[in-house]
């Protein structure tokens, strides 16, 4: 039987109300992770920032604009759709998507760089820099700041660069200059370090638009709030669809910007399970993987603490994943808190499962997934299959595949 | 009263300005620093940084990074980092060493863990370069407790009110940071350095150490013009990159590199103490 929940209409609980409604603090903690750790230069440009946000947040003009521009250029609200056959395939709960590869540029990132691009516009800053690992990023924020009249320049693993060529060529079509990382893993983490490296030598002109939950505060809660109109709108499309909320949330983990987007607005719904799916890669037994929450312990990289993959020498490790998106050591701290308080769980999905439900996804319901989002239907066909018909499994399909044509047919021996 | 500020109170005294080379630990390998750091103090440091190697050194210049992915390469570790201190000391008890680095290996090996190893080791001052003002209260009260004294970060962004908040818990010197950017990025403004680091003065008795930028003998002379000490790092650690296959090479241009530096701040330091005693026989 299904939990039997009454239609809610309260989209936003009283602060307080939760443990994880009093996170993070004033310091940007959640419980023990999050917080600022930065060299000093960076200080006053995140002491701006978070001001800033904190007076756009509650400045009606500001929002409203925030709202229009999610509607008419994102194309918000993205749908909810029933993943019929795949539901009757994995045999159990019922499989619904909500539909954030339907966004402008093809995934959720875009509500972020959304967000932040008018922040930086009101801030008076008129560069911007993004890190970009699968490059979903990297073309979100090279959309606004085109939009916007902003100069920008993303930092790319030139690992990553050679997967997401097509991204690449969006970029620079986009007007963005595309910075080769050669540094390290060459991938996202690197990508990362380079922009806070330029932001430090640029502060006084240039926002950097941070694309996932981690970093310094205030980015884990700022890019949270951002991505929150993902959970917002599936929790209202649910009751009127449904008239009920879903028994489960599944979503992809990398740094953790659609599953928070997603899980955010659900916290406070009990019954509601939550289920984040990191990358297993070659399987968490090989160490070849990109599962901190699965197999990392705390430190402190990127300006927070958070689960990390790092050796017993505190050096972080190098991750593998066929999803370059997931492909990172880290995790936004909300994610850590949530797994230690026990709020949600955590599980991984290994690349030739993803694979495999790209595939499926891809011939039965007419839909690509993006290969990060691959990794979410992979463990929703197993979640769904373990509980009965009449529940509901609700997966944050964050992107579509089109930019991973090249991964696939590699991994399939082809080329293209 | 540690190492640390028995030298500056010495130098003090003397009316001489700190030289203070850094070095990436373990590059180019593991055998090559304590001889490094002998050599250094010859060639006239005062105090020696010792660079903690990390895989995502985030506030550092490529020169650096390049340094510690080569002794990350050669597996250099936080605690093979303290052995070459302890080595060093067998030879040197009295030149003061600052190790310097990021958070996650000395979390990863567990703080106290670290501190009580530190002090045995004999480290004098950890510069945790991740560790803000806001993190520092998880931190302080182990390094005090193993008498290190906590060496922090100034940046010409810093406001005058975190001036005033880092200055009430550094010890050991304050580390000026003398523009915006990574290490070894610019160069440096040495007119503005006087300006910038006068509202530090009005709340701190602590000596001021400038880095970040000064690459030769007329920078380090210009610094000591106005900061009790001079940090040189990423242009020492070119020199090792230069040499990587001749340890006696580099060495050598280490000490050459340095030992003109010190002759320049000297030089600089004496027609100060000629300018001073000129107007104090003024005033009499």
């Amino acid at each position: 039987m299904s939990t039997t929940i009454s239609p809610d209409t309260r989209s936003h609980p009283a602060p307080g109300e939760h443990a994880w409604r009093d996170t993070p603090d004033g310091r940007g903690h959640f419980g023990p992770y999050g917080g600022r750790f930065v060299a000093e230069t960076l200080m006053a440009p995140l002491d701006e920032l978070a001001r800033a946000y904190d007076e756009a947040r509650v400045d009606e003009a500001f929002m409203a604009r925030l709202h229009a521009d999610l509607a008419d250029f994102v194309g918000r609200p993205t749908p909810l759709y029933h993943a019929e056959r795949l539901s009757e395939k994995a045999g159990g709960a019922q499989i619904w998507f909500k539909r954030e590869d339907l966004s402008h540029t093809g995934a959720h990132k875009i509500n972020n760089t959304v967000g932040q691009a008018l922040l930086a516009a009101r801030m008076g800053k008129t560069r911007v820099i993004a890190e970009t690992g699968a490059g979903q990023h990297g073309v979100a924020t090279a959309t606004v700041a085109a939009r916007l009249g902003l100069t920008c320049v993303v930092y790319m693993g030139s690992e990553d660069m050679r997967r997401q060529a097509t991204n690449v060529y969006r970029m620079r079509l986009l007007g963005a200059e595309v910075r080769p990382v050669d540094s390290g893993s060459k991938t996202l983490k690197d990508a990362m370090n380079e922009a806070l490296r330029d932001w430090v030598a640029n502060v006084d002109d240039t926002f950097y638009i941070i694309g996932t939950v981690a970093g310094p505060a205030p980015y884990p809660a700022m890019v949270r709030d951002f991505q929150a109109v993902i959970g917002q709108e599936a929790r209202r499309q649910m009751q009127e669809r449904l008239k009920r909320l879903p028994d489960a949330l599944v979503a992809c983990v990398g740094g953790g910007s659609n599953a928070i987007g997603l899980f955010y607005p659900f916290l406070d719904d009990k019954d509601v399970a939550i289920h984040g799916v990191e990358a297993g890669g070659d399987g968490i037994e090989t160490g070849r993987h990109a599962a901190p929450l699965s197999s990392g312990r705390s430190g402190v990289l990127h300006g927070n603490r958070t689960y990390l993959m790092q050796d017993d020498n505190g050096q972080i490790l190098g991750t593998h994943s066929i999803s370059a998106g997931l492909d990172y050591p880290g995790v936004g701290p909300e994610h850590s808190w949530l797994k230690d308080i026990g709020r949600a769980n955590y599980v991984s999905v290994t690349d030739a499962e993803a694979l495999d439900a790209f595939h499926e996804c891809t011939r039965i319901e007419g839909i690509m997934p993006a290969l990060e989002s691959a990794h979410a239907v992979a463990y929703a066909r197993k979640l769904a299959a373990t509980m009965s018909p009449d529940q509901v499994v609700l997966v944050n399909m964050s992107g579509r595949g089109d930019k991973d044509m090249s991964s696939v047919a590699e991994a399939a021996g082809e080329t293209l | 009263m540690n190492r640390l500020d028995t030298r500056f109170d010495a130098l003090r005294q003397r009316g001489r300005t700190a030289l203070i080379p850094y070095l990436t630990a373990g590059d180019p390998g593991p055998d090559a620093t304590v001889g490094f750091m002998h050599g250094l103090v010859e060639a006239g440091a005062d105090v020696i940084e010792l660079g903690v190697p990390f895989t995502d050194p985030m506030a550092d210049g490529p020169v650096i990074q390049a340094a510690c992915e080569r002794a990350l390469a050669n597996g250099t570790s936080l605690k093979g980092v303290l052995s070459m201190v302890a080595q060093f000391r067998e030879r040197d008890a009295e030149t003061p060493v600052v190790l310097m680095g990021y958070y996650n290996p000395i979390d990863r090996m567990g703080l106290s863990t670290f501190c009580e190893a530190a002090r045995n080791s004999g480290v004098d001052g950890v510069l945790i370069v991740d560790v803000t003002a806001e993190e520092a209260p998880e931190v302080l009260p182990e390094l005090s407790a193993a008498a290190l004294s906590p060496v922090c970060l100034i940046a010409p962004t810093t406001s005058e009110a975190r001036i005033a908040k880092i200055c009430a818990h550094a010890g050991g010197y304050i580390y000026y940071v003398s523009f915006k950017g990574v290490t070894g990025a610019s160069s440096l403004d040495a007119d503005r350095l006087a300006d910038q680091i006068a509202p530090i003065r009005t709340v701190s008795a602590l000596p001021i150490g400038v880095g970040f930028g000064v690459r030769t003998p007329t920078d380090a002379a210009a610094v000591s013009r106005v900061a009790d000490g001079v940090v040189v790092g990423s242009v020492l650690v070119s020199r090792i990159a230069d040499n990587l296959d001749d340890p006696a090479a580099a060495t050598a241009e280490l000490r050459a590199t340095l030992g003109a530096m010190r002759d320049a701040i000297d030089a600089a330091d004496d027609e100060q103490r000629k300018i001073h005693r000129q107007e104090e026989g003024e005033r009499a």
